[in-house]
């Protein structure tokens, strides 16, 4: 019986390997819960690639400035301390591995550590990439945050990716919500797993071979 | 005497010429500078290649001249923003062209032509789709992509301040493009919300010297 964590339950497992004083960048989509879930304790400055650090959470109703948006577009907030700089000072800091980690969504990655997550359609609709590649390729370290299977039950994680690269060989760890695994040299390694999943059945909706740590700890549902 | 300060929209955007490429500040709402860009519908130059972050929204500003059929090419890193059915629709008919660019790639491209040099090498993109017929060095023991400056014939700024020499604040995360841009175009036209006396902006902090600027024009926030 496959019991996934929730989307909440993922992000608590990846802030707890945010260490305090992080400069972090959190991606659009479920990264962003992240930034939620994030304890007290810690003290992260956000960044975000259209021109803050030090990015704070949604303003009150009624207190939106359409000039203070994140890189989804939508209003936040600036902490004391933040700065507003331009858009290739922006990029300087993520290009030039000034941040700390970044945490992407991801479509599939590759045992490899290649990470697709920019287009899965290039007929029918325009393609966009927006900051994807940049992020990808700058941070020191780039942390994958999605489910482990598609919605109707495909496997991301692969041998190689079938959709167009965002950048080769990037991502150092992943977190679904069945595992965190490591892209080591010899591919994926599991970390932890969910509670009551088997190492055969998380194997059956990996599309990439899986090795397992000698210490595979349970994951945290909550 | 110095003085870039102009008393119309009209004046603002007069003598952009059909072809021109314009470079358009913002990143989804924010920093866009809407009343020069409809100031250039107004105008009527054509045949206009736009290099912005997003590709318009809505019946606004970018999205308008894009459904006014005055863009040929949009260079941009986002085109598909919520509402971009405009940009979408002539894509589709094959009425508009796309050069995709990654966004630190878009901006660094634009800072290399305001700063005189001829390209630069850059991990991002490397080993994807928007790497092909580029050239490729492995420096570091990295691929890095070959990317060429992305000059202006025309930059559209919204700031916030500016005095009659054309230094220039902004407000917030509407800085975003401006600042590159107001480097890598020949004419470079600021809107801002207010004017201020020459020596009322701190100059520890101003962000666009006015070197960069040609015209300013006061646009009521």
């Amino acid at each position: 019986m496959i019991d996934p964590l929730s989307d909440v339950a993922v992000a608590r497992r990846v802030a707890r390997d945010i260490p305090d004083g992080a400069y972090v960048n959190l991606g659009i989509g479920m990264p962003i819960l992240v930034g939620d879930v994030v304890g007290p304790d810690k003290e992260i400055v956000y960044h975000s690639e259209n021109g803050i650090l030090g990015m704070g959470p949604a303003p009150a109703p009624g207190e939106e400035d359409r000039e203070l948006i994140n890189a989804g577009k939508q209003p936040v907030t600036l902490l004391p301390g933040g700065s507003y700089f331009h858009h290739t000072d922006a990029f300087v800091m993520m290009r030039g591995g000034h941040i700390d980690i970044s945490v992407l969504g991801a479509f599939q990655v590759s045992e490899g550590g290649d990470l697709a997550n920019w287009i899965t359609d290039v007929a029918t609709m325009p393609p966009a990439v927006g900051g994807a590649m940049d992020l990808a390729v700058g941070a020191r370290r780039v942390l994958v945050m999605t489910t482990h299977t598609t919605r109707d039950g495909r496997p991301k994680l692969l041998p190689r990716c079938t959709y167009p690269l965002t950048a080769a060989g990037v991502v150092d760890r992943v977190y679904t919500d069945l595992a965190v695994l490591d892209v080591g040299p010899g591919g994926f390694v599991v970390r932890e797993m969910a509670p009551g999943l088997t190492r055969a059945e998380l194997q059956s909706v990996t599309a990439a071979r899986l090795t397992f740590a000698d210490d595979v700890v349970e994951l945290d549902p909550h | 005497m110095i003085d870039k300060r102009v008393g119309s929209l009209a004046d603002a955007v007069a003598g952009i010429s059909d072809g021109a490429t314009v470079l358009v500040g913002g990143f989804g709402d924010s920093g866009v500078p809407v009343e020069l860009v409809h100031a250039l519908l107004d105008q009527g130059a054509r045949d206009l290649t736009v290099v912005t972050n997003n590709a318009g929204a809505g019946e606004s500003d970018v999205a308008a001249l894009i459904r006014e059929r005055r863009v040929r090419r949009i260079v941009c890193s986002y085109p598909r923003s919520m509402g971009s059915i405009w940009f979408e629709e002539l894509w589709r008919a094959g009425e508009i062209g796309l050069e995709l660019v990654p966004q630190g790639t878009l901006s660094e491209r634009m800072r290399a032509a305001g700063a005189g040099l001829g390209g630069f090498f850059t991990p991002t993109g490397a080993d994807t789709l928007l790497a092909e017929g580029k050239e490729v060095r492995t420096i570091g023991g990295r691929p890095h992509v070959f990317e060429h400056p992305l000059p202006g014939d025309v930059a559209l700024v919204k700031a916030h301040r500016a005095d009659r020499w054309g230094n220039l604040v902004y407000r917030k995360a509407a800085r975003n493009y401006g600042p590159t841009m107001a480097t890598a175009a020949t004419l470079t036209v600021v809107q801002v919300e207010e004017f201020v006396e020459l020596g009322d902006l701190d100059p520890e902090t101003v962000v666009t010297p006015g070197i960069f600027v040609d015209r300013v024009v006061q646009v009521a926030a």
